[in-house]
C-alpha cells in the first residue's frame, strides 16, 4: 500500500459510526443474548460491551419468565435485534419473522436457517428462499451466512442488509477457521459485513476487524465466560482496537528478519 | 369453548376476543388498538391458525372453537 487514506474522525472511538438502513449505531460490536444464567448479569454485560443493537430470539410466552428481556433492552435504549434461531425451513423463518415484526415493532431480522442441531450450521437453499421472501415482505435481512464467498454475495444481490458470515459454528469458540474466506466476503460486498458466530476471546474480534469486517456479533464468548461483564469490556475495546489496525494498515509479512535498527555507525569493539 | 394456546389446551368464554386471551395472559390491561394501557411496550405477537393476526386487529378478532393460538415474546437468545 502507497497511497494513505484520511482517517474517519473518532475512528475506532464511539464517533465511527456504523450506518445500516439510515441508522447509525454507536458500538461496531453486536451482541446476542444466549446463554445468560441472569436478566441482571446479561444487563451488566451488555452495559460493560457498550452495544448499540442486540439479538433476541421468539419464543412462546411464558408467564412464569421472570422479568423481561425486551424491557432490559428497551430501559437501556439498546436497539433489538430480533432472530429466527431454530428455524429449520424457509417457512418457519419467515413466520418467525413476521412475529417478531409485530412484537418487537422493528423491520430488522436475523434471519438464521439452521440445517441440523449437531452443527447448526445454515442451510444455504432455505436461507436463500427465506431472504427473498423477507426482502419482497419489507424486512431489514441481517443474513447469518456460511464462510461462503459466493453464498454471502448472493444474498447481498437478494437485497440482504447485511451478511454475516460464521467464524466458526455457533457456540464453539473456536474463533475465525478461514480468515481467507472472510477476507475475500469483505473485498467483494457492499453491505455491511458481520462475522457472527465462533468468536471464543477478544483477540479473535479484533482479527475479524482487522480483516475487514464492519462489526462483530458474538453471544456466548461474554455470556458463558467466568466473568461476563469483564469480558464485554473486553471485546469493547477488541473491536476498537481491530477497527483502527485495519485503517493504519498492518506491515506486509516477510520471510526473513527486518532489523529496526541501523545497521550502520555502530560502535566497534576491539 | 376451548382452543389451543402454545400448544395446550385451553378454556375461553365463547366469543373472547383475541385482546381478551392476551391481557388475561399477560396480565396487562389492553386499549383497544392493541397496546397496553400504561404506556409501556408489550412485546409480544399473536399467531391463530399460523397467520399473524396485527395487534391493531386484535380487538376485532373473536377467537372461535378449536383456534390454534401461538402467543410469542422475545426471550434470550442469539
Amino acid at each position: 500500500m502507497t497511497e494513505t487514506t484520511a482517517l474517519p474522525a473518532g475512528l475506532g472511538t464511539d464517533t465511527d459510526r456504523l450506518v445500516i438502513d439510515g441508522v447509525a449505531l454507536s458500538s461496531r460490536l453486536i451482541m446476542g443474548t444466549g446463554g445468560a444464567p441472569s436478566l441482571d448479569g446479561l444487563g451488566a454485560a451488555l452495559l460493560a460491551s457498550g452495544t448499540d443493537l442486540t439479538t433476541v430470539a421468539m419464543r412462546r410466552y411464558s408467564p412464569a419468565e421472570k422479568g423481561s428481556l425486551f424491557q432490559l433492552l428497551v430501559d437501556n435504549n439498546i436497539r433489538v435485534l430480533p432472530n429466527t434461531a431454530g428455524c429449520f425451513t424457509a417457512r418457519d423463518a419467515v413466520m418467525t419473522a413476521e412475529l417478531a415484526r409485530e412484537a418487537l415493532e422493528t423491520h430488522w431480522v436475523k434471519l438464521e436457517v439452521i440445517a441440523d442441531e449437531h452443527t447448526l450450521l445454515p442451510d444455504a437453499v432455505e436461507l436463500v428462499v427465506a431472504a427473498e421472501h423477507l426482502v419482497n415482505r419489507g424486512f431489514k435481512v441481517f443474513a447469518y451466512t456460511n464462510d461462503d464467498p459466493v453464498l454471502a454475495l448472493r444474498l447481498e444481490n437478494l437485497g440482504a442488509t447485511a451478511v454475516m458470515p460464521l467464524g466458526s459454528p455457533i457456540g464453539t469458540g473456536l474463533g475465525i477457521l478461514n480468515p481467507h474466506n472472510i477476507e475475500l466476503i469483505v473485498s467483494r460486498a457492499s453491505v455491511p459485513v458481520v462475522l457472527d458466530a465462533g468468536i471464543g476471546t477478544a483477540s479473535d474480534a479484533a482479527l475479524a476487524m482487522e480483516l475487514g469486517c464492519d462489526a462483530v456479533l458474538l453471544a456466548t464468548a461474554v455470556t458463558r465466560a467466568q466473568n461476563p461483564a469483564l469480558m464485554g469490556a473486553a471485546f469493547k475495546h477488541a473491536v476498537a482496537a481491530g477497527r483502527l489496525a485495519k485503517a493504519a494498515g498492518r506491515i506486509p509479512r516477510r520471510e526473513h528478519a527486518l532489523a529496526s535498527s541501523a545497521m550502520e555507525g555502530r560502535a566497534e569493539f576491539l | 369453548m376451548n382452543i389451543t394456546l402454545n400448544g395446550k389446551p385451553y378454556a375461553v368464554r365463547a366469543n373472547a376476543s383475541v385482546t381478551s386471551l392476551v391481557s388475561q395472559i399477560t396480565g396487562r390491561e389492553l386499549a383497544s388498538n392493541g397496546q397496553p394501557a400504561d404506556g409501556q411496550r408489550l412485546g409480544v405477537a399473536v399467531a391463530r391458525n399460523s397467520e399473524v393476526v396485527h395487534r391493531s386487529h386484535w380487538h376485532g378478532t373473536a377467537l372461535a372453537e378449536g383456534d390454534d393460538i401461538e402467543l410469542v415474546t422475545a426471550i434470550q437468545g442469539g
